[in-house]
């Protein structure tokens, strides 16, 4: 290579990281942006600035950038597009060396994607839309400690999405009350209670003690009724020491699962419990407080699906995904994009559900999808229609507060499951036929009557927020 | 309100279950020809499997012959089952679609229930 000189100074960034022509590796890891960039900015220079600043450039030339090939490790926007109905903003592609990131690492991903730039002054807001993760650095992380086919083994549960349900209230039971409430639920049909996120270990319930009583409901249910059942015991604790601690804890009680936040626990945290599970036959359930922080304003922050696929490399067994029909944020198309990213081995790129790359994940364990938030027995022919059987869906309102109690809500729920997945299963179509499959069944379990007679108002209709660009 | 005075509640007496549509009533002669029909659907291999129920707490009970690769006879599925059920009367009978693209059962289902279920 000819030698260059050092010419000191301010460059515009599109002289180096604006490249039209180029043609991204397969090992190469793209992202796309969606860029709001500040008025009287043109769109190569802000994209090409995005690139650079994501990557290996500063503001200024520096002589030690000659000591290095600077071609082979910058950065390169490759491409833009217009955001269909929106004049303001563009899509900005970027292509990224692998050689960029450590192996194994989503922190360091994302603290290069996502770091610095996103304060950057040229540009007024900034969103990333999606990632491509190269299969060869797919390969260097462990993802789900077992995936939905391991799952499905271990706990002997074929053909339907799984049931869970989340203990209420949130906040403030005893811990033997507590373990009432699991009992309950899980004699009733359910094969999953949870802990709410914000159960860690406060002065009304220490950790210890919810694990002890949680335990001995989850044996005694599983003996009483054959069937194996499981409580998503919290770990996430104020530091990784204590949260090991309590993974250890949970596995000597003979537990099957225990559950983390990714995002208020960070991804270093997450990428070490997701290890300890795998090393020690550990299912765990991920829940994602804080991401509606990241990914709810449709300009600016980080897109769910990415933080979905993060999450599929960190390593989880079940992410919460929303519901698309409850009281919670999610648009449908984008919902079963993101979707199909965490359980499917190849998701080809379609617009119209949101996915920007092909993204090929190899022989990565697939991820089940959670629904919960605002569901009752009414929703149930949509849950399964949209989110199918790889998917737990959890009714916390929607079992607790049947008026007989949290068995009886169990077994209603658990019914209406099975009448679904028998009718979708006998080519029934689900959303059309709703009313007749519930009823049907109700004719055999007064609990699901009552409980379609409690619920039958109740309905989550707002407009989402952050949808997808459509013009 | 009248409805949680509690002699308007029922009690929910616990249930031992086997897993996916024990909580519907038992399959009709119909109603397995159509899961059946499905299992082939998808691809997937129809496969038998019965234990005693004093047993059947465990992950695997007895193969039935072996999984029927190829059958696309939902008529000769049914008649695997009820073979098998007259060979074991009083066993739990399980209805298995093996998916060999995931390497997991696809579906998996009790069709005959056994002595005292």
């Amino acid at each position: 290579m000819s030698a260059k000189k050092y010419d000191a100074g301010v460059k515009e960034y599109r002289e180096t990281y604006w490249t039209p022509d180029y043609v991204p590796l397969d090992t190469d890891l793209l992202a796309c942006f969606k860029i709001t960039p500040q008025a009287g900015v043109p769109r190569e220079e802000a994209a090409a600035a995005v690139a650079a600043e994501s990557s290996t450039g500063t503001w200024s030339t520096v002589w030690s950038e000659l000591l290095t090939d600077m071609e082979y490790y910058k950065g390169r926007a490759y491409a833009i597009e217009d955001v269909p109905g929106d004049q303001e903003s563009f899509y900005a592609f970027v292509a990224y060396p692998i050689d960029l990131f450590e192996e194994g690492s989503v922190v360091n991903v994302l603290t290069s994607l996502v770091g610095n730039v996103f304060g950057f002054k040229a540009v007024k807001h900034l969103r990333l839309e999606d990632i491509r993760f190269p299969l060869a650095y797919v390969k260097t992380c462990m993802g789900p400690p077992s995936g939905i086919q391991v799952e499905r083994d271990k706990l002997n549960k074929y053909g339907r999405p799984l049931l869970g349900c989340t203990i209420k209230p949130k906040l403030g039971l005893s811990a033997k009350n507590y373990g009432r409430a699991v009992y309950e639920c899980l004699r009733g049909g359910l094969d999953f209670t949870k802990d709410d996120e914000n159960v860690n270990s406060q002065p009304f319930m220490r950790w210890e003690n919810r694990f002890e009583f949680v335990a001995e409901a989850v044996r005694k249910a599983q003996e009483e009724t054959g069937e194996r059942k499981g409580h998503y015991l919290n770990v996430t604790a104020p530091d990784c020491e204590q949260m090991i601690q309590r993974a250890e804890f949970a596995k000597e009680l003979g537990q099957p699962i225990i559950m983390h936040d990714f995002l208020t626990a960070g991804f270093s945290a997450n990428t070490s419990l997701a290890k300890w599970c795998r090393r020690n036959g550990m299912l765990l359930h991920i829940h994602r407080a804080m991401h509606a922080v990241i990914d709810r304003h449709p300009k600016h922050g980080i897109h769910f699906r990415v933080l979905a696929k993060c999450l599929r490399l960190s390593g989880g067994d079940h992410l919460h995904t929303g519901t698309v029909v409850g009281k919670l944020e999610g648009d449908r198309a984008s919902t079963l994009g993101y979707v199909d990213l965490l359980r499917e081995s190849f998701i080809p790129e379609d617009r119209r559900r949101g996915i920007f790359f092909d993204q090929d994940w190899g022989s990565m364990p697939g991820v089940f999808a959670v629904a919960s938030g605002g569901i009752h027995v009414w929703h149930m022919p949509s849950l399964l229609t949209i989110f199918g059987d790889d998917s737990v869906f959890q009714f916390g309102g929607g079992t607790q507060g049947h008026p007989w109690g949290n068995a009886a809500g169990a077994a209603a729920n658990r019914v209406a499951l099975e009448a679904c997945v028998k009718a979708r299963n006998q080519g029934r179509d689900l959303e059309r036929e709703s009313r007749e499959i519930l009823t049907e069944a109700a004719r055999h379990s007064p609990e699901l009557g009552m409980a379609m007679e409690t619920w039958k108002e109740i309905k989550f209709e707002f407009e989402t927020v952050d949808k997808l660009d459509a013009a | 309100m009248t409805m949680h005075a509690p002699s308007a509640m029922k009690d929910y007496e616990t249930q031992a279950s086997l897993e996916t549509f024990a909580f519907l009533p038992p399959l009709t002669r119909e109603e397995i020809v159509e899961q059946a029909a499905y299992i082939i659907a998808q691809g997937w291999t129809p496969a038998v499997e019965h234990e005693e129920p004093a047993r059947a707490s465990g992950h695997y009970w007895p193969m039935w012959k072996l999984p029927f690769f190829g059958e696309t006879d939902v008529n000769a599925v049914l008649a695997e089952c009820e073979a098998c059920r007259q060979a074991y009367p009083g066993h739990h009978v399980r209805l298995v679609g093996y998916d060999n693209y995931t390497q997991c059962q696809g579906a998996a289902f009790v069709v005959f229930r056994g002595r005292g279920w």
